[in-house]
């Protein structure tokens, strides 16, 4: 059978599966009971936009970026949507799938059923995008109420934040295969934490002046750069090249989740 | 002439880096029989299944099921498959009936019919009271009937079930005795580990006796007993630490014997027979005791070890 | 003499923790480095450019300002987290609680050993803090040396009611929404980023009541050295050891009933 060249750049994981939506079900069927936990996660835009805006917003005024003036909250608040997509994303792929993995042997059991490997890793990390879809809906509705919605194209945010969750999940997924145990899980924060605090969220990217470069290795700056564009409104070729670095990322990270999770869960 | 095996396995092997799990073995499963593997701790026999359940690729030699080829057709082949794994490993985040219901859905059944087979398989396993509750609370027991349950929903050709009683207590491992018979009377292949003597006799048509990653016998129970065994033993039972002073009196009274660290057996064709003899020749054991032999004595026979130890 | 009661357990606490603890060793240091380096210095450049600021913040800079409120919150978040899943842990996985129950201690030995440990963990926690602060010119300070027992006390104000609150319960499901509804409003909203003057009346007043802005406000003043009366003071202190006692108090009265009913 002569398999189209463009299938061989789909990651072998995806491939293979054919059932992936029974993972959703099996989360969906899981929230039946602690929606409340899943809805509660709602809040967490309201207080961080809203802290922004009556505390710290005032405290900064206005800052100028790219030659336009902007509100201090409305210049944080892409950049904490951003940062929201990523860190969700981050959770549900390491400590979630781990503890999936290691302790409540949940893929063991699917495994012995007519669902493969693929169908684990790609239902799991399209749930991961789903509940963090919902997640920015929140935040972005957040953001409209509170007036920091500057540009209707801010509705891109939406697709933009589904892509950062992705490129997220998928090398959070492919480190979580890497892990012995729990003490391993130090260093996610590790890693998440200075990406949130130097992505450009809080301040604009000219403060580190030659340094700057260091900051466009950070894949959650691409992703707050791109949120930041459909809120001003503003489109540019430098957007092609944030989509393709986290496009890289997500398919490097779904390449190595394939290599690594068959040696894991098959024995 | 014997249909067409469910499974047909020669010269199968698995090996964990320099560790040889499983060192070569055939056998054949006939529909409708029930088949069981029977050793210690470490035979070979959880490896063996979950390379039987498409879960383990295996190192070297064939295996068939359903005449196809794990490697190539493992999704259809689980399809046909109920598996009860060693250990249980129902999702703790929902309750006993969405366990049910969500492994329905993984075998691709529609919604309403995985939940009617999960209603009538509660009913099977006598949990339909607790089909609400969460697995947490459930007793050994109780979450063993679940696994089973589970592995039904599919209405399975071939159920595996990795020892299944293993850490229950005797009323619980009796209930589940009872529903696998039952299973097996409605026409299930049922394929089992165990390291249960009083099991394998209960359960098994025929067995194969595992040890080191080898088959070392293979025959129905009785068979077993009469090739490997006497028909009956004497187990005699000296004071502690003297066993070995004591062996003299078992010499020439029966066609064998064996000294364990508690007691001497003694392999005789008519136990009282053998007892006699050796009172005659002024044996004073603490206690002594004639049974019939069973597949304990052969295995002590085969590998020269107890089972449980 | 015998080694006192509350002793004896926490030796199974250190115990434990000895395993554990240098795998979040560089974690518990890069963590506060990086949120000096950005929230204090990197926001603060936009901050202090702002001119009308200084007089919001009491005419000091912001690092100075935002660096003693990481200190308290810090204390709080150990304080709140220690006493939430590894008290539920030890009552309902670990079963310790069952086990020490068995033996001749009593329910207010197993508050007592908590609040020491809570103290010892919150210690570790805020020293590690002031020690990275003393690296920011603008907060390096002898006062940083008083703040320390001040953040130890603000966490200790969160740990025994949450401790109390984590011996009642039978399944974990309420820890993360008082993680998302009561820590991380109270981090954000509890004066350690901004003055509790900006926000509407009555917020202000919630903010007021609770234990974090009065750790907060202590430990701003002993790191910079603004002055405080000796009223305020004690009635920070005061308010701090109140939720102490009463949470601690609480949480004896619950484990006893859980424990030895």
């Amino acid at each position: 059978m002569n398999s189209m060249p463009l299938l061989r750049i789909v990651p072998p994981v995806v491939r293979i599966a054919r059932r992936p939506q029974r993972m959703v079900e099996r989360q969906l069927m899981c929230y039946r009971r602690t929606w409340p936990i899943l809805l509660s996660g709602f809040f967490e835009p309201l207080f961080y936009l809203l802290s922004i805006r009556v505390g710290l917003g005032k405290l900064v005024g206005d800052v100028k970026v790219g030659g336009r003036i902007l509100g201090y909250a409305e210049f944080v608040a892409p950049a904490m949507m951003a940062s929201s997509a990523m860190n969700g994303a981050v959770y549900d792929s390491t400590m979630n799938v781990f503890h999936k993995l290691k302790y409540a042997r949940v893929y063991d059991a699917v495994l012995a059923t007519p669902m493969g490997i693929g169908d684990v890793a790609l239902g799991e990390i399209t749930w991961a995008l789903i509940r963090g879809l919902l997640y920015s809906c929140a935040f972005l509705l957040t953001m409209i109420v509170l007036g920091l919605a500057s540009s209707p194209w801010i509705v891109l945010s939406l697709p933009i934040c589904v892509l950062i969750g992705f490129a997220f999940a998928a090398v959070g997924m492919a480190s979580t295969t890497y892990m012995r145990g729990w003490t391993d899980f130090e260093f996610v924060p590790t890693a998440t934490m200075p990406l949130f605090l130097f992505s450009a969220t809080f301040y604009p990217i000219s403060s580190y002046g030659s340094w700057a470069w260091v900051v466009q290795l950070s894949p959650l700056y691409h992703g707050v750069a791109l949120v930041r564009a459909a809120n001003a409104g503003q489109s540019s070729w430098g957007n092609v090249g944030h989509v393709g670095f986290l496009l890289t990322m997500a398919f490097a990270g779904l390449w190595v989740v394939s290599r690594r999770l068959q040696s894991l869960l098959v024995k | 002439m014997s249909p067409e095996p469910l499974i047909h396995a020669t010269g199968l092997r698995k090996q964990f880096g320099d560790f040889t799990a499983v060192d070569g073995i055939d056998f054949n499963v006939q529909p409708g029989e029930a088949f069981g593997f029977l050793g210690p701790n470490g035979a070979g026999k959880s490896s063996t299944m979950r390379m039987i359940g498409c879960t383990s690729p295996i190192s070297g030699g064939t295996l068939r099921l359903f005449g196809l080829d794990p490697a190539t057709h493992g999704r259809d082949i689980r399809r046909r498959l109920g598996v009860v794994p060693q250990l249980d490993s129902l999702d703790q985040e929902l309750t006993v009936e969405e366990n049910l219901i969500i492994y329905g859905r993984y075998f691709d059944l529609s919604r309403a019919e995985a939940r009617r087979r999960a209603v009538e398989l509660l009913d099977f396993v006598q949990l339909t009271d607790r089909a609400k509750s969460r697995v947490e609370p459930l007793s050994g027991g109780m979450k063993r009937r679940v696994t089973i349950a589970r592995s039904l929903i599919n209405e399975p050709d071939l159920l595996l079930l990795d020892e299944p009683t293993t850490g229950l207590d005797p009323q619980a491992r009796h209930i589940l005795w009872d529903r696998l018979y039952r299973l097996k009377q409605q026409g299930v292949t049922l394929v089992l580990t165990t390291h249960y003597m009083d099991e394998a006799e209960q359960l098994c048509d025929r067995l194969v006796v595992m040890d080191a990653g080898r088959i070392v016998a293979e025959g129905s129970p009785r068979q077993l007993i009469e090739q490997h065994a006497t028909r009956e033993v004497l187990e005699l039972r000296f004071p502690a630490g003297t066993n070995a002073d004591n062996e003299a009196y078992a010499l020439g009274i029966g066609d064998r014997h064996e000294v364990l660290p508690d007691r001497i057996l003694v392999y005789a064709h008519n136990g009282d027979e053998a007892l006699a003899k050796a009172i005659g020749a002024g044996a004073k054991p603490e206690s002594a005791l004639v049974r019939r032999s069973t597949l304990e004595d052969v295995f002590l026979r085969l590998t020269g070890r107890t089972l449980v130890e | 003499m015998s080694t006192p009661a509350p002793l004896r357990i926490l030796e199974w606490n250190v115990a434990v923790y000895r395993r554990v603890w240098r795998s979040s060793l560089l974690t518990s240091f890069l963590q506060p480095i990086l949120y000096l380096l950005a929230m204090g210095l990197g926001v603060g450049a936009l901050v202090n450019r702002n001119t009308g600021s200084g007089h919001i913040l009491g005419g000091v800079s912001y690092i100075a300002f935002v660096a003693p409120g990481l200190l308290a919150t810090t204390a709080m978040m150990v304080g709140a987290i220690e006493s939430l899943w590894p008290v539920y842990d030890a009552l309902k996985w670990g079963r310790q609680y069952e086990a020490m129950s068995a033996t001749p201690l009593e329910p207010g030995d197993i508050v007592a050993a908590h609040a020491l440990w809570m103290l010892f963990r919150t210690g570790i926690a805020a020293a590690t803090v002031a020690a990275v602060m003393a690296l920011f010119p603008d907060v390096r300070s002898l006062g940083l040396i008083a703040a320390v027992p001040a953040a130890m006390l603000s966490g200790i104000a969160f740990a025994m009611p949450l401790g109390a609150w984590a011996i009642t319960r039978d399944r974990e499901m309420s820890f993360p929404l008082i993680q998302r509804f009561v820590i991380v409003p109270l981090f954000l909203f509890g004066g350690a980023f901004f003055p509790l003057s900006q926000l509407p009346l009555l917020i202000r007043y919630i903010g007021y009541s609770t234990p974090l802005w009065h750790g907060v406000q202590l430990c701003r003043s002993l790191t910079n050295g603004t002055s405080l009366s000796a009223l305020a003071a004690l009635g920070h202190i005061g308010y701090l050891v109140i939720w102490a006692l009463a949470g601690g108090l609480l949480m004896r009265r619950f484990a006893k009933r859980r424990l030895f009913a």
